[in-house]
């Protein structure tokens, strides 16, 4: 029996399926920082006004923007596939779907390091 | 008036044997216009190699039995033009994934049949021939359904493209599921609670990822996703119900 390989996987719906599951991965992976962050504010006001000192510095800003980018990359996966599974999309709706969820997301990151800077 | 050179297609066409259980062997094909992917292995089976194995039927994109892979993606062959696939002047042309080879390019389709009637893809009739014909408006909801779905000429190409098949092997595949939807969607069919129970099970359509490389690829441009989605909202409803 042959597998099919990466050719086989080159198309809208297989990279909106990745991207929905490596930011969703990612975002897991981030959440125990979050959690350690926010236990910072029990440890007292200063650990926690050091710590946000700390996120003030570009490469830490810049990674904010990409963690509100793979929310809502992931956001918008989420929304396409309830519309898909819920609403019943057809065949040639697919690529717009994947459009809007992949603008949806990359708006919602624009917006917030404009917010930023 | 001189004879145009013809112009040479490279194709690498998987065959059978050795340790690997197989490997590619190339071989040069003139190139025509109108050319099939079908007409390219038809020709080195009729003019270099008569022992190379596919198989094939209608030639016209009825029958389901020539799709194979071509450059990585399965494809039915009669129906593929080589102008539009070939890069360059190469081809490359295996037999379908996730199915055992049997030589060459063909493939055991068992798995794959087999699925469809573990699905439960039979039609089971509630009238009898004494009855007259059951009427089925054309704009039902259930009939849209069904019409969307029921063009399926059985090529495997989608089962070839799936991910999910070839990680859990037990999985009934978009074919299968696509299937039992236009069933469930049949009113004169009186099996659909057992035909429900059959694609709700660890393997039936919840398995699915929603990947839609079986929508990407079918030929006759179906959407077993759709008929997927479809089967996941009507077994929900029935477990919210209590019939599952
Ligand atoms: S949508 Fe479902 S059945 Fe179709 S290729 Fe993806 S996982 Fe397989
Ligand atoms: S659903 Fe499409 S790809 Fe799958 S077996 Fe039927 S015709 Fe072929
Ligand atoms: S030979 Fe029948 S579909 Fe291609």
């Amino acid at each position: 029996m042959r597998t099919a390989d990466w050719r086989n996987r080159d198309h809208p719906s297989y990279w909106a399926f990745l991207v929905h599951r490596v930011s969703g991965l990612t975002l897991a992976l981030f959440l125990p920082l979050h959690f350690w962050v926010l236990g910072r504010a029990l440890a007292g006001e200063a650990a926690l006004d050091e710590f946000l000192r700390w996120t003030e510095q570009p490469l830490v800003k810049a990674s904010e923007v990409a963690l509100v980018f793979l929310l809502a990359a992931h956001l918008a996966g989420g929304l396409r596939l309830l519309l898909i599974e819920f609403v019943g999309w057809r065949r040639q709706a697919k690529q717009s779907w994947v459009a809007i969820a992949a603008g949806v997301a990359l708006f919602c990151a624009l917006a917030f390091a404009l917010n930023l800077y | 008036m001189a004879m145009r050179e013809p112009e040479l297609l490279e194709v690498d066409v998987w065959r059978s044997g050795g340790d690997a259980g197989g490997q590619f062997r190339t071989y040069a094909v003139p190139r025509e216009d109108a050319q099939t992917v079908l007409d390219v292995v038809t020709w080195i089976q009729r003019k270099l190699d008569p022992t190379l194995a596919y198989r094939f039927a209608c030639r016209v994109g009825m029958c389901g039995s020539c799709a194979m892979t071509v450059n990585g993606r399965a494809r039915w062959t009669c129906r593929t033009h080589v102008a539009k696939v070939a890069r360059g002047n190469r081809l490359q042309i295996a037999p379908l994934a996730n199915l055992p080879v049997v030589r060459d390019l063909v493939v055991d389709m068992r798995a794959f049949f087999d699925k469809w009637a573990k699905a439960g893809g039979q039609f089971t009739p509630t009238a009898s021939r004494r009855d007259d014909f059951v009427r089925v408006a054309p704009d039902t909801p259930a009939r849209r359904e069904v019409d969307a779905a029921i063009e399926c000429i059985g090529c495997g190409v989608c089962y070839a493209s799936c991910d999910i098949v070839a990680w859990n092997p037990a999985y009934l595949g978009p074919a299968a599921l696509n299937r039992a939807w236009t069933l469930q969607n049949d009113v004169r069919d009186g099996d659909h609670p057992a035909r429900l129970a059959a694609v709700a099970g660890d393997a039936g359509c919840h398995a699915c990822h929603t990947q839609a490389a079986c929508t990407e690829r079918c030929p006759k441009q179906l959407s077993p996703t759709t008929s997927i989605a479809g089967l996941k909202r009507m077994t929900a409803r029935a477990a919210l119900k209590g019939e599952l």
